[in-house]
């Protein structure tokens, strides 16, 4: 991060989030650390959803009505802010989704159906790693299985690494498309993706990186990454839920097969055939999500005025922070880099001779709200020999004293279990 | 406040110091059960001596009320008979399924009324009647044999 990053006036930004000053179980002020789950939404994103429907609810693309106009024009709005938000060298490029599973859903389903240069098929090979979550896994077997293509995968290191010593072995000539993370949502890993793409390209591989957990916390510029297809969710990074982008390079999503089919992606329809129209409208069949679109160009509205390097730089410091607070716990093991190099705010833990779900229960009765489970990424859970961790993630509005309420928690956990 | 309702001492009582636990020979029939939310497993086995529960024995991990669930199970059904250990169970899922709203007989659950608050928690619901499900899965495996 930037030296002459200010840093974050966190109380400030706390007053944008209306939730943030409720309390839970009658008398407890909220700790939300579930932020890899899903953000919180600001008061800036919540007026965008009501005014949208209060004053300029209509379909788009069609009608040439007053309201219709208006709907249209802050849909398409909305993906230009998109689109300047994560550096697309075209707004065209931006196609929206329901999520980042539709997002990845879409290229693996359409790359089974490719002409010759992109097609999947038998004898091919599908890489992608340990640490995904499942939406960036079942995907892929679901096109092996319609294909007769194979899927392979880096392992994770013991820290909690990609385990890239096996690159050029993983990602060979019958590499088709490498799909991975650039963040781990149990880990908190940021992957070096840079050195995946370059193995990629020499081998003539599509590289698709899921963005759902880096997006929302570090400055994301997809000219520069050099991938072709990002994937990411709008409800992470304080925008609604039911809207994701994918982003793809213009010439691949020409080439490309659409993904549904209905209203809005066609060229023409005759009784006998449909021609389908440019990207991004070709990938967008039916009424889109038009409100949770303007809720988030509302939301990358947000963050950019916030700034996203002084967002990083500030959850860099809490992450630093959490790892020594950490060390100060008997029992507890980090699941993942015990550092704050090349990791986000999301930590993931065991207690020693404690269930996740008695961690977070008793968490919770704190007013402490984190996830258990495997995190939809049970692959990497069992990697590690547990069945299950706690998580704590946190955002641009969380705090060292949330930290310090969350260690005086695991105290209270231990109280209650030793 | 909420915290002793859902952990009474009770509960913590059988996760720390669970009773009937390891697998035993001989059995009659024997369930596996996972939660696949939280990953919590048990294993149980059933012996049968007649139309009485003769012995339960399991293993498992998990979250201390999946755990102790199962601990407070093998009190209660340990030498009843198959129907009286059944109705219990009914009770029991009653009580848990009921969403704070079922007043549970302590005369009939003895120990499984302090499962009574997780009913307030629904995630949690899945976890009280885990080994309770293997239970109920020995026993009906237990019973195809004796028919044949």
């Amino acid at each position: 991060m930037t030296t002459t990053t200010a840093p974050l006036d966190v109380e400030t930004i706390r007053k944008d989030f209306p939730i943030l000053s409720r309390l839970v179980h009658g008398d407890k002020p909220l700790v939300y650390l579930d932020n890899a789950a899903t953000s919180q939404k600001p008061r800036q994103v919540i007026d965008a959803l009501v005014g949208y429907y209060e004053q300029h609810n209509a379909n788009v693309h069609r009608g040439i009505h007053a309201l219709a106009e208006e709907a249209t024009a802050l849909y398409e709005g909305a993906r230009d802010r998109m689109a300047r938000f994560i550096n697309a060298p075209s707004r065209d490029e931006v196609i929206f989704t329901k999520n980042t599973s539709e997002a990845i859903n879409l290229v693996a389903r359409v790359l089974g159906e490719a002409g010759p240069d992109h097609r999947v098929g038998p004898g091919d090979e599908i890489v992608i790693t340990e640490m995904e979550h499942h939406s960036n896994i079942v995907p892929w077997h679901q096109l092996a299985e319609r294909t007769g293509a194979t899927v392979r995968w880096f392992r994770i290191t013991e820290e909690g690494r990609l385990d890239l010593s096996t690159l050029d072995s993983v990602i060979t000539e019958r590499t088709k498309i490498v799909s991975l993370t650039h963040v781990s949502n149990l880990l908190g890993t940021i992957n070096p993706v840079d050195v995946v793409i370059r193995r990629a390209r020499e081998v003539g591989a599509l590289v698709l990186v899921d963005a759902s957990q880096s997006a929302p916390h570090l400055p994301l510029d997809v000219a520069a990454l050099g991938a072709d297809f990002v994937a990411v969710t709008g409800h992470k990074m304080l925008g609604p839920t039911g809207i994701g982008v994918l982003w793809g390079r213009l010439p691949l999503l020409n080439e490309l097969p659409p993904f549904l089919g209905g209203g809005e992606m066609i060229e023409l329809v005759t009784m006998e055939r449909s021609t389908y129209a440019a990207p991004p409208h070709k990938f967008e069949a039916g009424t889109p999500p038009i409100a949770q679109a303007v809720g988030l160009g509302a939301a990358v509205d947000y963050l950019t005025s916030v700034g996203m390097a002084a967002i990083a730089a500030h959850e860099h410091e809490l992450t630093a922070y959490v790892i020594d607070r950490f060390a100060e716990v008997d029992g507890l093991t980090v699941i993942g880099p015990n550092t704050a190099t090349d990791r986000v705010a999301e930590v993931s833990f065991s207690l020693e001779g404690i269930h996740p779900h008695d961690v977070g229960q008793i968490l919770d009765e704190q007013g402490i709200a984190v996830r258990v489970g495997h995190h939809c990424a049970r692959p990497a859970v069992v990697r590690f020999g547990i069945p299950a961790t706690t998580r704590a993630s946190f955002y641009l509005y969380n705090t060292r004293a949330e930290v310090d309420a969350l260690v005086a928690g695991l105290d209270r956990v231990k109280k209650v279990f030793g | 406040m909420n915290l002793e309702s859902m952990y009474q001492e009770i509960i913590l009582d059988h996760y720390k110091n669970p009773h009937g636990r390891g697998l035993r020979e001989p059995f009659d029939a024997e369930s596996f059960q996972v939660n696949p939310t939280c990953g919590d497993e048990v294993t149980l086995r059933v012996a049968l001596a007649g139309s009485t529960v003769g012995d339960v024995s399991y293993e498992g991990q998990g979250c201390s009320i999946s755990q102790a669930s199962t601990s407070v199970l093998t009190d209660l059904v340990t030498g009843r008979s198959v129907q009286d250990a059944l109705s219990t169970m009914d009770a029991f899922v009653e009580m848990v399924q009921g969403r704070g709203q079922v007043e549970p007989d302590e005369d009939v659950l003895e120990d499984g009324v302090a499962f009574a608050g997780v009913a307030k928690y629904p995630a949690r619901v899945k976890c009280a009647l885990l080994g309770w499900m293997a239970f109920k899965d020995a026993v009906s495996r237990v019973e195809g044999v004796a028919d044949r």
